[in-house]
């Protein structure tokens, strides 16, 4: 790994990683307590009618997936005000509506030789300096609404109608956080792909949650994770020249896996200790 | 003891096509202890979702505190009926009181020491202070509720609504409960919704039957021409065993429903 970091794509690489961890942290922890894991998918998955347009029209990758993503956030947010949790269809439709706009401007753009797969799975070896600039500023600004907000954050997804009263402005926030979680997932496409951003952001909040005792430190918690999934999936894509993205995930899958046994054994130990 | 805080004229709510509650007329007056009773969708809790602001009348007028309840809600004590489907969130019982000294856009630090003395102070008057640093999801329901109104209490409210509070507390601790309640009504207006006739009688001032209508009577009696007409149910409880007090009706309904 450490001669591996000779190579500048190499670096960008964990540089791009070690950005999109942090994002995955704070906002996967907030899409997991407020139950919102159906509509990040969509706006992930949506976010492909912006990367077909992006083909189409020649403007980068980023320009077209982040508008896009950032319109299927405010319509899914104004959708979702009243009733966070039933919106099931609109969100499923928007999803697929999203998908399909991409590969019907894919099929208009004249020549098309662009790699698919890149997307759905990420191509995080590829990432260029520049869009590098892109993620710092995108995360930078993440990090720092939700360390201002935190705490109406919190009290919006602890308890709406408590917040609403004490006049935090509920809905103002609801749009603020669907607009930060489409600026991740355009971030996280890049890393391990459409197909899999949804593993990312819930994979390390999911685990976290159970040994942490608060928000904080369940967004702190799932970006050591995140990183962890993220250089180990790197190291192991690299040694055995297999897909990055897919790697990622896997190391993400086995942790998960791992703290369910863990959990299970633990509790089946203190059963024993108990009846013993 | 003539100053209505809460004024409800011609309300009208409906819901999916469906009137929850119609023709309510409703003043509560400053220093007033409100039981509501009636049975389950009866409209209590719409009723007092409107009396904080969270729902607005399709028709009528509610006036908290002399204006519409959204512009007073920070002066307003709000214990939901419960929050059990929440008790993963990680969060401890320290930053769920402090959330009721919460204001949006304050500058850094986004809580005063004036703030953490408040939640202090309420959490010790609810006895909770010493599980300032658990997880909620550890805590028991009774001690959730508890923590609830700990929370309530730290908005320093001058009217405190509360939704069922002690649907989850046992009975020994319900009296207990009202205690503090008393206490807090010399400083503050209540309404309360309730089930409990023993606790009725002893504590409250004034009790409202929410059957879509709301029928007020301003002396805390809950007589049997009330539970007939309204089918309000309320349980008749003292040391633990259920006991009618009641003369049974031919039905076998009623009292001790």
């Amino acid at each position: 790994m450490i001669e591996a970091l000779g190579y500048e794509f190499m670096r960008n690489a964990l540089a791009a990683g070690l950005l999109a961890s942090l994002t995955c942290g704070i906002i996967g922890s907030l899409v997991v307590v407020n139950r919102i894991v159906f509509i990040s998918g969509g706006i992930a998955h949506a976010a492909y009618g912006g990367i077909g347009m992006a083909i189409y029209l020649g403007i980068p990758f980023i320009a077209g997936a982040l508008g896009f993503s950032m319109l299927t956030a405010l319509i899914m947010a104004a959708v979702t005000l009243r009733a966070r949790h039933r919106s099931d269809t609109i969100i499923g439709v928007l999803w697929a509506v999203g998908m399909a706009v991409g590969v019907v401007f894919t099929d208009l753009t004249p020549g098309y030789n662009v790699d698919l797969m890149s997307y759905l799975f990420g191509s995080i070896l590829a990432v260029p300096q520049s869009d590098l600039w892109i993620m710092l500023a995108m995360s930078g600004a993440i990090l720092i609404i939700t360390v201002l907000f935190y705490h109406d954050f919190l009290a919006m997804s602890y308890d709406e109608d408590f917040a609403r009263l004490r006049g935090v402005p509920v809905t103002f926030f609801h749009f603020l956080l669907l607009g930060m979680i489409a600026v991740s997932v355009v971030m996280i496409i890049r890393v391990v792909g459409l197909i899999l951003v949804i593993a990312l952001l819930t994979i390390p909040p999911y685990i976290s949650e159970k040994y942490v005792p608060t928000l904080s430190r369940m967004m702190i918690l799932s970006t050591l994770l995140s990183t962890v999934f993220t250089v180990g999936g790197l190291w192991l894509s690299y040694t055995f020249n297999l897909t990055s993205g897919a790697m990622i995930i896997l190391v993400g899958g086995v942790a998960f896996f791992l703290s369910i046994f863990f959990d299970y054994g633990r509790s089946a130990i203190r059963a024993r200790k108990r009846a013993g | 003891m003539n100053d209505p805080v809460i004024e409800i004229e011609n309300v009208l709510f409906s819901r999916n096509g469906q009137t929850v509650l119609q023709n309510v007329n409703l003043t509560v007056e400053k220093g007033n202890f409100t039981a509501l009773i009636g049975p389950n969708g009866g409209g209590k809790t719409t009723l007092i979702r409107l009396m904080v602001g969270l729902l607005k009348p399709d028709q009528g007028t509610v006036r908290v505190l002399g204006k519409p309840p959204a512009q007073v809600a920070k002066r307003l004590g709000y214990v939901p009926q419960n929050l059990d489907d929440n008790e993963r969130f990680p969060i401890s019982v320290f930053d769920v009181v402090l959330m009721g000294r919460l204001k949006t856009f304050r500058r850094w630090p986004r809580y005063s020491r004036a703030d953490k003395e408040a939640a202090r102070k309420a959490l010790e008057q609810m006895e909770m202070w010493a599980f300032r640093n658990r997880h909620i999801g550890q805590l028991s329901g009774g001690q959730r509720q508890r923590v609830m109104i700990a929370r309530a209490l730290a908005t320093d409210p001058e009217i405190l609504f509360l939704d069922e509070p002690t649907a989850s507390v046992d009975t020994k601790h319900q009296s207990e409960f009202y205690e503090i309640l008393k206490a807090l009504n010399s400083s503050a207006t209540i309404v309360i919704v309730c089930h409990e006739l023993m606790m009725i009688n002893a504590y409250v001032k004034s009790v409202a039957c929410v059957n879509r209508c709301v029928h007020y009577h301003d002396h805390a009696e809950v007589t049997e021409e009330m539970i007939d007409m309204y089918q309000c149910p309320v349980e008749l409880v003292a040391h633990g065993l259920p006991h009618r007090v009641l003369r049974a009706h031919d039905g076998g309904g009623g009292a001790d429903r």
